[in-house]
């Protein structure tokens, strides 16, 4: 796995290191400088001053987004976390409490594969898988296009399944109202501290796998402890997606949530 | 691994700005990277040289800064440096700390021929 942005494309990040780096007080220098092209005198080199936010391109498709589903009164949440933390099989399981009730679909982030909205579509409730390929996260253009391919009710939720991943996702911004990130209770309780990015910008962590507590070494005193010292208003739920205890929880916050984004108040 | 996208996206801004700015080359791009802002200066660093590969922009040096991450202390109200986001008030002990600078991901200048 990659150490880097923790994607699991196996790629490397050995470059050659001809270009060599200087290490200044707060400054790196990095890359092949001038070497062999700056005869003084000769350069007619100029300077632009800029103030270019590197993110702009995809923060204005996630407002883009955002005033969308503004538009359409249609709660997004951004679901983030680590492979296999249960995002599928917890939103299984509210597709399934909220059939008939409230209208919800699935935009699905994965590498590889359509497993996951294969998983979803079984409920009845409408996907788009997005592949990234070797993309690690999700980005608001990616989320753009599929939301043009779903059918979006006013009242209703459009879940997004990001890539599984605690990195790279924290930086792309995809319009939603809420990001939830979940964690599971074989993760370990440091999660929150070795991620802090992704764990700050989320509204609500969800503990997950609580019915496997009695068969690991897992804290969550300090799990919840560790994520308020990183984000001091996270809003925090412990449910099991897989026996459903504590999912009647979840499922008030989304009724919240829902009644937030109605009212124009959901926040960034 | 996020730094390529991101690559990607400085090359779009220097495309743009090499057609508002009349410019053909660029050799030097400088940017701000927080230290709060998940991205790692080598992954960047490698990403740039790979997706300027062949564009207005190759073999150009990035430069990368670090502005000082900052927080407000929320008990003995100074703003204070932080390292990381869950750092104390190096002032006061507190855990309270708003953090109001550090995750930047800008490009403040270009030099360009
Ligand atoms: N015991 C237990 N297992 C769970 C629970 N939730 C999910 N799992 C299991 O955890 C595994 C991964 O679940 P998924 O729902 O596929 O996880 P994911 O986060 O969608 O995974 P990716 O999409 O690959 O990142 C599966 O074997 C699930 O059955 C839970 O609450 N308790
Ligand atoms: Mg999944
Ligand atoms: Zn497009
Ligand atoms: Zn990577
Ligand atoms: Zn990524
Ligand atoms: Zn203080």
């Amino acid at each position: 796995m990659c150490t880097v942005c923790g994607c699991g494309t196996g790629h490397s990040h050995g470059h050659d290191h001809d270009h060599g780096h200087n290490h200044d007080e707060d400054h790196v220098h990095f890359g092949a400088g001038e070497a062999g092209v700056s005869v003084p005198g000769v350069s007619q080199s100029r300077l632009i001053q800029i103030e270019a936010d590197i993110l702009g391109k995809n923060n204005s498709y996630a407002d883009r987004n955002r005033a969308l589903l503004a538009e359409k009164a249609v709660l997004a949440l951004n679901l983030v976390s680590s492979p296999g933390s249960g995002k599928t099989t917890l939103l299984v399981e509210t597709l399934n409490r909220l059939s008939g009730k409230t209208f919800a679909s699935v935009i699905e982030g994965d590498q590889q594969t359509s497993n996951d909205a294969d998983r979803i579509r079984a409920t009845g409730a409408p996907a788009v898988q997005i592949n990234t390929g070797k993309g690690c996260h999700l980005d608001a253009h990616m989320v753009g296009h599929a939301l043009e391919k779903l059918p979006l009710e006013a009242g209703g939720i459009v879940f997004i399944e990001n890539v599984g991943n605690l990195v790279c996702p924290a930086a792309f911004d995809l319009g939603e109202a809420y990001k939830v990130v979940i964690l599971s209770v074989t993760e370990g309780e440091d999660k929150p501290v070795k991620y802090p990015d992704i764990f700050a910008g989320a509204d609500l962590m969800i503990l997950n796998k609580t019915d496997l507590l009695p068969h690991v070494d897992f804290n969550v005193d300090e799990a919840i402890a560790n994520a308020r010292r990183v984000n001091r208003k996270i809003q925090v739920l412990q449910l099991s997606a897989r026996t459903g205890a504590g999912v009647d929880g979840w499922l008030c916050w989304l009724e919240g949530a829902r009644a937030m984004q109605a009212a124009g108040l959901a926040a960034e | 691994m996020h730094e390529m996208s991101l690559c990607e996206s400085i090359l779009d801004i220097l495309k743009e700005q090499a057609a508002r700015d009349r410019f053909s080359r660029v050799k030097r791009v400088s940017v701000d990277i927080g230290p709060l802002s998940c991205v790692e200066p080598e992954a960047l660093q490698f990403g740039f040289d790979v997706v300027m590969k062949g564009s207005l922009a190759e073999g150009a040096a990035l430069v990368i800064s670090r502005p000082p991450a900052e927080a407000l202390c929320l008990s003995c109200f100074k703003t204070v440096p932080v390292k990381q986001r869950f750092d104390c008030c190096p002032e006061c002990g507190s855990e309270a700390l708003q953090v109001v600078s550090g995750d930047e991901l800008k490009i403040r200048e270009l030099e360009v021929v």
